[in-house]
């Protein structure tokens, strides 16, 4: 049994758009931040990999790629202990804030 | 791009919920970031106050990757067509054929280059993630990425090229390459008809990226192109 | 390098489902091909991808199969193609002689 993730030969009806879009500015950043993360040891391409093959199939069919990257990044940080959710909750609040968005 | 909505823009900041779209269109893009893009945003902000990222950190990463354009792959594409003593370079070693032609794929831990012939047409894929030769290429298109792609190149590979406009006859096998480890792989495409009289560059701009991942053969060169040269 | 395995060998990829992060997708799972390249030892990413260091180092295989071995009955395209997966050594089982388990 294929986990989520594992989609060679998955039955699909789901045509292949091949639109593309140019990366909006958090998706360069999560880019940037993986790659970086990686030189300091705090993430790396089969750490990431692991932590987005254990998202729920249903998270992970609904986000985007570069969703899933920024998850992934979340949940390797918490596991070392580089940071709390509490503490990303109180920084993107106060980011919002700053923008006037909600 | 700089990567970074940094607090002291010198907008006026009124959080009172009119639209400020109006007046202020990199807020209109900020209304647009979803969730997990306000995370990463607060995740680069805690990292660079705790002193454990740079800003320089990040933006040297962007910078490294704007750096990366399928026109990297093109160039020794080209080269390969008109230098067959290179061509064998690039098949037998094709990091130190990469740096002859000034391409940086030091961060790659290895790749194969796939060469398409009369009789061979190579295709690639990662069924487990998205893969991608991107020291040499840069990021893979979105369609790379996507569920459609990774479950069907696998299974019905002609299928999949037909959606690129890619008919290829009867008596070509197609070998399809599913990138499940450290190795990266890189297509090289089959040199159109008609291009003898081409320079090297104008060479390179028939290589599209999507014949590097093998959708697509090389761009036919057009009547223009050829009647110039 | 210990390779176990040459170029040109038959080899069966095991048919097991193994918890954790595994780069050997399922659909190659259990089935027959060849050695068609032998890549060289690389850090095993079942570790690395929990943060370990990946040693010892594992023969790396591009192994290919027939595309009708992989999906009987249900690939339409040319009977002369093939795939390739790049699989590790220890997913991989020698084949007997005439094709069955050793």
């Amino acid at each position: 049994m294929a986990r989520t993730h594992d989609m060679g030969g998955r039955p699909t009806d789901e045509p292949l758009n091949t639109a593309e879009h140019a990366l909006a500015d958090w998706e360069v950043t999560a880019d940037a931040m993986v790659i970086a993360l990686g030189r300091k040891g705090l993430s790396g391409t089969d750490q990431l990999r692991r932590a987005i093959e254990d998202m729920p199939s249903d998270e992970y069919a609904a986000l985007s790629y570069y969703e899933r990257w920024a998850r992934a990044t979340e949940t390797l940080l918490t596991e070392k202990d580089v940071l709390s959710h509490e503490e990303i909750d109180r920084k993107m609040a106060e980011l919002e804030e700053t923008w006037g968005v909600s | 791009m700089s990567g970074t909505y940094d607090h002291d823009h010198g907008h006026d900041h009124d959080g009172h919920g009119h639209d400020v779209t109006q007046h202020d269109p990199e807020a209109a893009e900020r209304n647009r970031v979803p969730y997990w893009g306000k995370r990463i945003y607060a995740i680069r902000e805690l990292l660079i106050e705790k002193g454990i990222l740079t800003a320089e950190d990040v933006q040297d990463q962007i910078d490294y990757m704007e750096a990366r354009t399928p026109a990297n792959g093109a160039r020794m594409v080209a080269r390969a067509w008109v230098d067959p003593a290179y061509k064998q370079r690039l098949l037998s070693n094709p990091k130190a054929a990469c740096a002859e032609m000034g391409v940086d794929a030091t961060s790659l831990t290895e790749f194969v280059v796939l060469e398409n012939t009369e009789k061979v047409h190579n295709l690639v894929v990662c069924t487990l993630c998205s893969c991608y030769p991107r020291p040499i290429l840069g990021r893979p298109p979105d369609w790379y990425k996507s569920f459609a792609y990774r479950s069907r190149a696998v299974v019905e590979p002609r299928a999949v090229m037909r959606e690129f406009g890619t008919e290829l006859p009867d008596d070509v096998d197609v070998r399809v390459f599913d990138s499940s480890a450290d190795m990266r792989y890189l297509v090289l495409p089959r040199r159109p008809q008609g291009t003898e009289g081409l320079a090297e560059e104008e060479l390179a701009a028939l290589v599209t990226r999507d014949s590097m991942i093998g959708v697509t053969p090389a761009r036919e060169p057009s009547n223009t192109a050829v009647m110039a040269s | 390098m210990t390779a176990t395995f040459k170029s040109g060998d038959p080899v069966r990829v095991k048919a097991e489902e193994r918890p954790g992060h595994i780069r050997t997708p399922a659909y190659v799972r259990g089935k027959l091909g060849w050695v068609e390249r032998v890549h060289g030892e690389f850090r095993d990413p079942e570790k690395l991808a929990y943060g370990r260091d990946g040693l010892p180092r594992q023969p790396l295989y591009l192994v290919g199969f027939r595309q009708t071995d992989l999906w009987p009955e249900r690939y339409a395209e040319s009977p002369r193609d093939c795939l390739y997966v790049d699989i590790y050594e220890h997913w991989l089982e020698p084949v007997g002689a005439e094709g069955t388990q050793q």
